[in-house]
């Protein structure tokens, strides 16, 4: 009961924010608020594997193309559909839409968690450097392909992509994501990552199966690369293959690291800024990325653990006060 | 047939400009564990050192074998104090830290240099003078090579002698060895290990420089982010012959060049930057610590 209250109130919080949110900001705030959920989504989703379960993936940007496309193709070819036929059936625009893009993205996301699947079952054979190798490979392979399929736009992107993403889906999917982290943090299968994080060897000869849990970790954590991927697919309306370089994978993991591995909040914190900095930075035109760089340097140079470490910061101390007063 | 030898000539030389990348790659790792992903970076400042060189000596208008020389080793030595101020400006900091920061402050290098080199040299193409003019060499069966292909392999395989012999014959070398066998070991035999790691990201740095000027003789347009993608085949190629492994390198970079070079010309020039990702995956998937690794078991 709690927890469906809970649920509506956040529906709710957000479509009010939905609709006041595009008129109280200017369209180039818009864009950098939509790109920073974005962001947050795709860091918190590789805090899982990079830093719950100590695992080493360099190729999230991989498994956010195969969440684009998919659900790109599957909006352009059948969602599109979808959408003329309820609204002349009289269904809302609003409605019709969402729900064209609820089963898109669950397309896209799906699809990238197969990928994770296939890349996590050589997580059996390969450890540390030589899995994130095989991820590396594997986004590059995927780019590769992209580049190559005539079906898909190829090397000249992919236009006319729907554009019903808005804030009010960008918004759902970054609560969900750190309420699915939050929630897996606290399990008992949250604590089996962390037992393969800290030292896979005891935690093998505690009975955990290593294996299942990493493969699991890849595949919550690219279902969710899949889910910002389409997200991105259907805000931005074209896909291109050069916005899923290796660049954008190593993006992620300086958001991951940058923000403190295996704390959620970290991640998120991490994600705006470095998607906040550059644009901030855009005053200062070439010497931006030069600064940005220098940044990350300096940063890891002077807090090697991260903005936040393994802390969270939490809301918890609210509830603590309130409980404390009302005793 | 003589396409496919005149393929294979072609496979090695690019081959090994590949080698001389992955051996700065695997030299740094062995000894510290660290992928040092501005090393491609290192490759492209090389290129245009070598570039800023050609051009005080006036080597365009007036070639000869001992400007060319002069160039190589202007641009080695440039790379190779790049790569100490890197290591102590940058790495040196964060070694204590987690693995993963050193990991995040290497690709901070990496994004520097390049928006660095964009910053100086601006981000349109510059091409590399002609010192050494390509004249064609008829191998016999049909097959050629240019004598900018001769030289690439010629100065490639001397280099590459030159650091065999100094790993396995000078006490740096024997020093490195031993750091990279067992860090802490070698400091308290009294090895200065600062000293060791740096010495190993000059060594790197210097290679990747001789790629770079190599690379520009033949294809003489160099940009600043001419260095990603070599950069990164030439991890991978170092991955494929086993990390920390001197031999596995070259090993890893001619299989990675020749695989290359004939996807190119039996598949698909497209399909060009994949074959070093797919080829990588299914090795690993046979020899998970590459053609020359050895695994380790880990003791607990």
């Amino acid at each position: 009961m709690k927890q469906l209250a809970g649920l509506a109130l956040i529906l709710g919080v957000l479509g009010i924010l939905n609709f006041v949110l595009p008129q109280a900001l200017n369209p180039y705030f818009m864009r950098v608020l939509m790109l920073c959920g974005i962001s947050v989504v795709l860091a918190v989703s590789l805090n899982l594997i990079n830093g719950f379960t100590g695992q080493f993936s360099i190729g999230h940007a991989g498994f956010m193309a195969v969440g684009a496309y998919g659900s790109a193709m599957f909006s352009l070819h059948v969602g599109a559909g979808w959408v003329r036929t309820l609204e002349s059936a009289g269904a809302p625009e609003a409605a019709a839409q969402g729900l064209a893009l609820l089963v898109a993205l669950m397309v896209g996301s799906v699809l990238a968690a197969i990928a994770g699947y296939l890349v996590g079952l050589p997580s059996l054979r390969l450890r540390g450097d030589y899995l994130a190798i095989v991820t590396l490979g594997f986004g590059e392979i995927i780019r590769v392909i992209i580049t190559n399929v005539d079906a898909v736009g190829a090397a000249r992107g992919l236009p006319g992509i729907p554009g019903w993403a808005n804030f009010f889906w960008v918004g759902l999917a970054v609560v969900a994501v750190v309420v699915v982290s939050r929630r897996l943090a606290n399990s008992t299968h949250g604590r089996a990552l962390f037992a393969i994080r800290d030292d896979e060897i005891a935690a093998e000869a505690l009975g955990v199966d290593t294996t299942r849990y990493k493969v699991l970790a890849f595949v919550i954590s690219s279902f969710f690369a899949g889910l910002a991927g389409g997200l991105f697919a259907h805000y931005n309306a074209y896909l291109h293959p050069n916005s899923f370089t290796f660049l954008k994978s190593i993006e992620v993991i300086a958001m991951v690291v940058l923000g403190g591995l295996g704390s959620i909040s970290g991640s998120i914190l991490a994600a705006i800024l470095l998607t906040v900095l550059p644009e901030a930075l855009r005053s200062a035109q070439e010497l931006r990325m030069v600064i940005y760089s220098l940044m990350l340097i300096v940063l890891m140079i002077t807090r090697p653990g991260g903005l936040l470490g393994n802390r969270e910061i939490s809301l918890d101390f609210l509830r603590r006060r309130r409980s404390a007063g009302r005793a | 047939m003589s396409e496919f030898l005149q393929q294979l000539v072609n496979g090695v030389t690019w081959g090994s400009v590949y080698a001389l990348i992955a051996l700065g790659y695997t030299m740094v790792y062995g000894i510290l564990r660290l992928i040092n992903f501005a090393h491609g970076d290192v490759y492209m400042l090389g290129a245009f050192f070598g570039f800023f060189a050609a051009r005080f000596l006036n080597a365009a208008r007036d070639p000869s074998p001992f400007k060319a020389l002069l160039v190589l080793l202007s641009a080695m030595v440039a790379c190779g104090i790049i790569g100490i101020v890197m290591e102590r400006a940058a790495y040196k900091p964060v070694r204590r830290s987690s693995r993963l920061a050193a990991l995040i402050t290497a690709i901070g290098v990496s994004l520097l240099l390049e928006n660095g080199g964009i910053l100086l040299f601006g981000p349109d193409p510059k091409f590399f003078p002609q010192i050494i003019p390509a004249r064609n060499i008829a191998l016999g069966m049909g097959v050629t090579i240019s004598n900018q292909q001769i030289l690439i392999l010629s100065v490639s395989l001397v280099l590459m002698f030159a650091l065999r012999f100094i790993v396995l014959h000078t006490r740096t070398g024997k020093a490195m060895q031993a750091v990279s066998y067992n860090p802490m070991a070698a400091a308290l035999m009294g090895i200065s290990v600062d000293r060791i790691v740096t010495f190993t990201f000059m060594l790197g740095s210097m290679l990747a420089a001789a790629a770079g000027v190599l690379v520009a003789l033949q294809n003489p347009k160099i940009e600043p982010l001419m260095g990603i993608m070599p950069g990164l085949k030439a991890f991978v190629a170092a991955v494929l012959g086993g990390i920390g492994n001197i031999p596995g390198a070259v090993l890893g970079g001619l299989v990675m060049g020749i695989a290359e070079v004939l996807v190119v010309g039996y598949v698909s020039p497209t399909y060009r930057d994949a074959i070093a990702f797919v080829l990588l995956i299914v090795i690993l998937l046979v020899r998970p610590a590459g053609i020359l690794g050895r695994n380790v078991a880990e003791k607990v």
